[in-house]
């Protein structure tokens, strides 16, 4: 394997100043043309531009260069850049190796030292290098399909988005009905559109879209494989009514024992009940009622008269033995679009939530005040008055150390919205508490105007108290007013508390499922956050909407669309390039001690009883390299990270 | 390398650099560092990377090798439990990195120059702090006892 005819090309970048503010480039260079196998050393301002791939072209023809060194940024940026400008002047990618005096260097130290570090990196590198082998790309077949987990708006749009362009969609939806929060608002800011009016028809869409399966009531319960190749196990809960054939005619629940609707509503947050078969919401997609068995007298005793049964008639779509389905798809793409949940407002409790029954979160009077919400649209207490006065505490849960420390980024927003329609439907009072009002949006800061000239009242500072007034159910809400500089007292008949957004409770489970990271408050990690917004980590796995952080609808839409057309594009390239760092095993080395056999998580590694030794399927490697640093006889090497590569880095940085 | 150390192997730890080699998984810590740079992080400038496509690929000849080559300590970064990106692969380093941390211990390396830590992609500011609390705990030792490496580069050598 040794190179002693490796002619090695250096190229250092000071990407502007980013680099060459820091380290000596210069000096650099003048190492780099000094270490053992080096032909030419440059430097360039911004190597990754075309100038500067073009001095690397130039240099592997003019120069007979067959091994190329660039030191600049992260690998994670810019090292398909360079492996393509050398496989474009004909030299094998994978003879390419960048060092990273960016990220890991002069963005991070300072002085002499930056410099010195970059030397012993570049150093490392050459030795390295020297030792890199041309490698083939392995080609894999992209499978036709793409599953989206979770329908609400924004798995909803990337459905429709993909299937419109003909491909197939699997959409996986956790509840009985796709829609999301979304499907729980009245209107929507800022141009107050009906949420149900725009919904709606999206919904139906992915219903009778002929490309897209739908399942609801459903969850991923295992991921297996890769890019392109995505073995998928979902888990379709029993609705105890056989989807095919229930028309949607609310008969059976006319017909239900239970004449009057008697458990919570979990659709309208418990401000409603429902009976024991139900339709989550008038507008639910799919239009297909459920039992819950945990309230169901047949479920309970077995003794039901079962009227549902006979309502429904030769329709004969209710069945009580329903169990619960696996189903296995393949799939070339995933797109995760779980969304996000609201802030519990009850961990703050001076702000008396689950203690004053006047105390509401937004999400419950964005039911309240929904035309098919539980009231029908009036915007009553619990007690059934209507609030004279209404105070909205903004940034519930949010912007704070001992809570949430980010800004959910649409509640000041629905905080106007809400202030509007309670305005609008009651002719109530409406203060709204605010620490700063955010509205960089289109069309946001024009709409906080408006809703200021209605005159709704604004009151900048953080509620420090909520306790009852003079009997009557009403609040005093204790507030320091920043801009008067004075504790204000202000009693109300309703407190809305606008909570924030926040990763679902089972967040981790479902990324770890799929393999991809999160921030450190636990929303989906997107690869990069300028340039790749919408992919992960994982090859073949994208994000859209508010798993990956809060957003509003329209950036929500805008995201989704974007996830779909990266996931389009993965599908339309129909085959795919696999990094080719898989491991193999030197047959006449291996003692046949069948250490690595068990180690490998992808089940790749096999032993051949006839000749004794382990075996690699080099289409289920990942290429982690665990078997590799585990065999015993050092008869397992990998691709791009062989021992030689390794110890001449070690080498390299300790010369 | 910098000849820091004085004669009998006693440092001036006051201007003794030490020279870490860390070993960074692809998925995760490569990555933390990436984001501590780009989030202008300022750290020890004392280790050097090299990065490997996971935790589990560290063959404990790199870890020797590194000692013997005269590296002050070694640091190897991986994703949290749970989090390995194959799954698993940061179990098997933490296996390696008990049995390899008790070898180099009887060899008279210290605790304190070998460690495993688990950075994840988001976690720039971590990644400064384990760079930064290793620099300064490895400089307070000194630089490796010349006969512990010189130990290390013969088991090392006997691949
Ligand atoms: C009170 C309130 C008012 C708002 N008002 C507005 C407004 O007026 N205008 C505006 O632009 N924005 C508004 N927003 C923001 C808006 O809700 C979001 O931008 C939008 O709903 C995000 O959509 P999504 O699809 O990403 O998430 P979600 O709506 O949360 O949908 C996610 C879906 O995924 C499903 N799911 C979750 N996990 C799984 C899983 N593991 N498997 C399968 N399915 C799963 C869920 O059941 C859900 O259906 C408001 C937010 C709140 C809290
Ligand atoms: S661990 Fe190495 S020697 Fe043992 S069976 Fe696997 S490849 Fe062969
Ligand atoms: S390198 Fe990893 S994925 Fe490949 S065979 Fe070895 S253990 Fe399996
Ligand atoms: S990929 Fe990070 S430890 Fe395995």
């Amino acid at each position: 394997m040794t190179q002693p005819s490796a002619r090695i090309g250096v190229y250092i970048c000071h990407c502007g100043t980013n680099i060459a503010g820091t380290v000596d480039v210069a000096a650099l260079r003048e190492y780099a043309a000094t270490l053992p196998h080096v032909v030419v050393a440059r430097d360039y301002k911004y190597m990754c531009s075309d100038p500067g791939q073009e001095l690397i072209k130039t240099d592997i023809a003019e120069n007979g260069l067959n091994r190329v060194v660039v030191a600049a940024c992260s690998p994670h940026l810019h090292e398909h850049t360079f492996r393509s400008a050398c496989e474009e002047a004909g030299l094998n990618p994978y003879l390419c190796h960048m060092v990273n005096i960016r990220e890991h260097d002069s963005w991070v130290h300072t002085g002499p030292a930056a410099t010195e570090k970059a030397k012993d990196l570049l150093r490392a590198a050459v030795q390295r290098v020297v030792w890199n082998e041309p490698l083939e790309r392995r080609q894999i077949p992209i499978r036709q399909s793409v599953l989206v987990v979770g329908g609400g708006i924004a798995g909803i749009h990337a459905a429709l988005t993909l299937a419109n362009a003909g491909k197939k969609v699997y959409l996986v939806e956790r509840e009985p009905s796709i829609g999301g929060h979304m499907a729980m608002f009245d209107k929507t800011f800022p141009t107050l559109d009906c949420a149900a009016c725009i919904l709606t028809p999206k919904m139906t869409a992915v219903k009778s879209n002929p490309n897209i399966t739908l399942w609801t009531y459903s969850e991923v319960i295992s991921v297996e494989g890769y890019v392109g190749d995505f073995r998928v196990q979902v888990r379709r809960k029993p609705r105890y009514v056989i989807e095919d054939l229930c028309v949607g005619c609310l008969e059976c629940v006319e017909a239900c024992v239970y004449k009057q609707p008697k458990f919570a509503d979990e659709f309208n947050l418990g401000l409603s009940k429902r009976k024991p078969i139900y339709l989550p919401f008038p507008q639910a997609v799919p239009q297909v009622v459920l039992i819950d068995p945990e309230t169901c007298i047949e479920f309970k005793s077995g003794k039901c008269k079962k009227t549902c049964v006979e309502a429904c008639g030769e329709r004969n779509a209710i069945d009580f033995n329903q169990k619960e389905t696996i189903e296995t798809i393949e799939v070339g793409a995933i797109i995760l679009a779980t969304g996000y949940q609201t802030f519990d407002a009850s961990r703050i409790s001076y702000y008396g939530y689950g203690t004053y029954p006047n105390v509401y979160t937004a999400l419950e009077v964005e039911r309240l005040i929904n035309a098919s919400g539980p009231t029908g649209g009036e915007l009553v207490l619990r007690d059934g008055r209507k609030p004279r006065t209404v105070g909205i505490i903004h940034c519930v849960g949010s912007r704070d150390e001992h809570t949430n420390r980010w800004c959910s980024r649409v509640c000041c927003m629905y905080s106007l919205k809400l202030a509007h329609l309670v305005k609008e439907r009651t002719g109530a009072e409406v203060y709204n508490f605010y620490i700063d009002m955010r509205t960089p949006g289109k069309g946001f800061e024009e709409f906080y105007n408006r809703v200021a000239e209605e005159g709704v009242h604004f009151i900048r500072g953080k509620v420090a108290d909520v306790y009852p007034a003079n009997g009557d159910g009403q609040l005093t809400l204790k507030v320091e007013d920043t801009l008067l500089g004075q504790v204000r007292k202000i009693p109300v008949d309703m407190v809305i508390l606008a909570v924030g957004l926040e990763p679902r409770a089972d967040a981790t489970e479902v990324r770890r499922m799929f393999n991809i990271s999160c921030s450190s408050e636990g929303w989906f990690l997107e690869r990069h956050p300028k340039l790749a917004p919408v992919n992960t980590f994982t090859d073949g796995i994208f994000l859209a909407g508010c798993c990956q952080g809060p957003k509003d609808i329209p950036d929500t839409v805008a995201q989704a669309g974007a996830a779909a057309a990266e996931a389009f594009q993965l599908l339309d390239l129909s085959a795919i390039e696999m990094e080719p760092n898989t491991a193999y095993v030197l047959e006449g080395v291996c003692s046949g001690c069948k250490t690595c056999v068990g180690l490998c998580p992808y089940n790749a590694i096999s032993f051949l009883a006839d000749k004794h030794v382990a075996h690699i399927n080099e289409a289920l490697c990942k290429g982690c390299g665990t078997c590799v640093a585990a065999c015993p006889s050092g008869s397992i090497r990998q691709h791009l990270f062989e021992d030689e590569q390794i110890f001449e880095e070690v080498h390299g940085i300790m010369a | 390398m910098p000849e820091t150390t004085a004669p009998n192997g006693q440092s001036q730890a006051a201007d003794f650099e030490p020279k870490i080699v860390a070993f960074f998984c692809n998925w995760c810590t490569y990555l933390a560092a990436d984001l501590a740079g780009t989030s202008r992080l300022r750290y020890a400038p004392n280790v050097r990377v090299v990065r490997v496509m996971c935790s589990g690929r560290v063959d404990p000849q790199f870890v020797l090798e590194a000692f013997a080559q005269g590296a002050d300590g070694v640091l190897i970064g991986g994703c949290h439990p749970g989090d390995c990106h194959y799954q698993e692969g940061n179990y098997k380093a933490l296996r390696r990195y008990h049995l390899l941390r008790r070898m180099l211990e009887q060899m008279g390396v210290e605790p304190e120059r070998f460690r495993l830590e688990w950075i994840s992609a988001s976690e720039g500011e971590r990644l400064r702090a384990v760079v930064n609390d290793m620099v300064e705990k490895v400089r307070a030792l000194g630089p490796l006892r010349k006969n512990a490496a010189a130990q290390l580069l013969e088991e090392a050598t006997v691949r």
